[in-house]
């Protein structure tokens, strides 16, 4: 569950944290409780799993990482989490799930992968195949980014 | 942007370890053997020039009480624009990519309730006339999202 107080401080740090000597005092003041129970209650929902990771969202393109691939699975009900787990420890994977699939589309195994340009982005993907020893997999480059923004929660 | 030395140490500390203190930026110059206006500096060139997205928390969405899930929908060409300009007007939507394929408008959408997804996705038809969409929601998680180490250069 989350409460009120840990609700007003998703709003405020989805805002950025503030380039102020003291950013949290900064924070805390327009929240109106002291700069140490801000700091304390960030750590506790950072220890529960509320807040993922406490730091900087990157653009992966300016790093270097300028291809990514989505690269969808077909994988035999029985063996998803030895594909997972497997797949998971390869550090070009920044993204692993299992999805539902609907209609005509069977692909069950989602991964995010990041490389210097497109070729990497197969031949990791052709290495991937090789160690699983999955065959049946989609290679989908995006063609365009039509929208790519953090989540803003609780704003209503 | 062209990434200095400072730079790159930088982000690879605060992409996990932003320091909970009371002058985290004073901290991060301690540790790296310079002072926290080269910090804040530094910094503010990174977040202008859009290297750093954003400076705070990164959240657990389920966690927060919300819902996700992937859809795709094959949209012809000639209404690619209309779908995009639907499809992006929804808050709840944070990516929406072009892919290669017979599907190919790929959107993630999260909610705080389950049953808003197909009231979206009816929505979206509506104002596309595209009766296919199709939702894939997560059923396991194996890994998301790991930090980008720079050491490499």
């Amino acid at each position: 569950m989350i409460t009120d107080l840990e609700k007003q401080i998703v709003r405020a740090l989805q805002e950025g944290l503030p380039l102020v000597s003291r950013p949290y005092r900064a924070i805390a003041g327009k929240i109106g409780i002291s700069e140490e129970k801000l700091i304390d209650t960030i750590k506790d929902m950072r220890s529960r799993g509320l807040i993922r990771r406490f730091g900087a969202a990157v653009r992966h393109q300016d790093l270097g990482f300028t291809a990514n691939a989505m690269i969808a699975w077909k994988v035999p009900a029985g063996e998803v989490d030895r594909a997972g787990g497997l797949f998971s420890e390869n550090p070009a994977v920044s993204h692993c799930y299992e999805r539902s699939t609907a209609g005509s589309w069977q692909y069950n195994l989602f991964t995010m992968v990041h490389g210097k340009n497109p070729g990497e982005c197969q031949a990791i993907a052709g290495e991937m195949s090789r160690i699983s020893g999955l065959s049946e997999y989609l290679v989908l480059f995006s063609t365009g980014e039509l929208k790519k923004e953090s989540m803003r929660y609780f704003t209503e | 942007m062209e990434l200095g030395n400072l730079d790159r140490e930088l982000l690879n500390i605060i992409q996990s370890d932003f320091p909970l203190t009371a002058e985290p930026y004073k901290n991060l110059a301690e540790s790296l053997g310079t002072s926290e206006e080269e910090v804040l500096a530094s910094l503010k060139r990174l977040i202008e020039a859009g290297t750093i997205r954003r400076l705070g928390g990164i959240f657990d969405s389920r966690r927060l009480g919300y819902t996700g899930t992937l859809c795709a929908m094959n949209v012809p060409q000639e209404k690619v624009a209309l779908a995009a300009s639907v499809v992006n007007s929804f808050p709840g939507v944070t990516h929406n990519y072009l892919r290669d394929h017979d599907y190919n408008m790929w959107f993630t959408l999260l909610v705080q309730d389950k049953g808003e997804i197909s009231r979206v996705t009816k929505e979206i038809s509506n104002r596309t006339g595209i009766d296919e969409i199709i939702s894939l929601p997560a059923v396991k998680l194996f890994k998301i999202r790991v930090n980008f180490d720079l050491t490499e250069g």
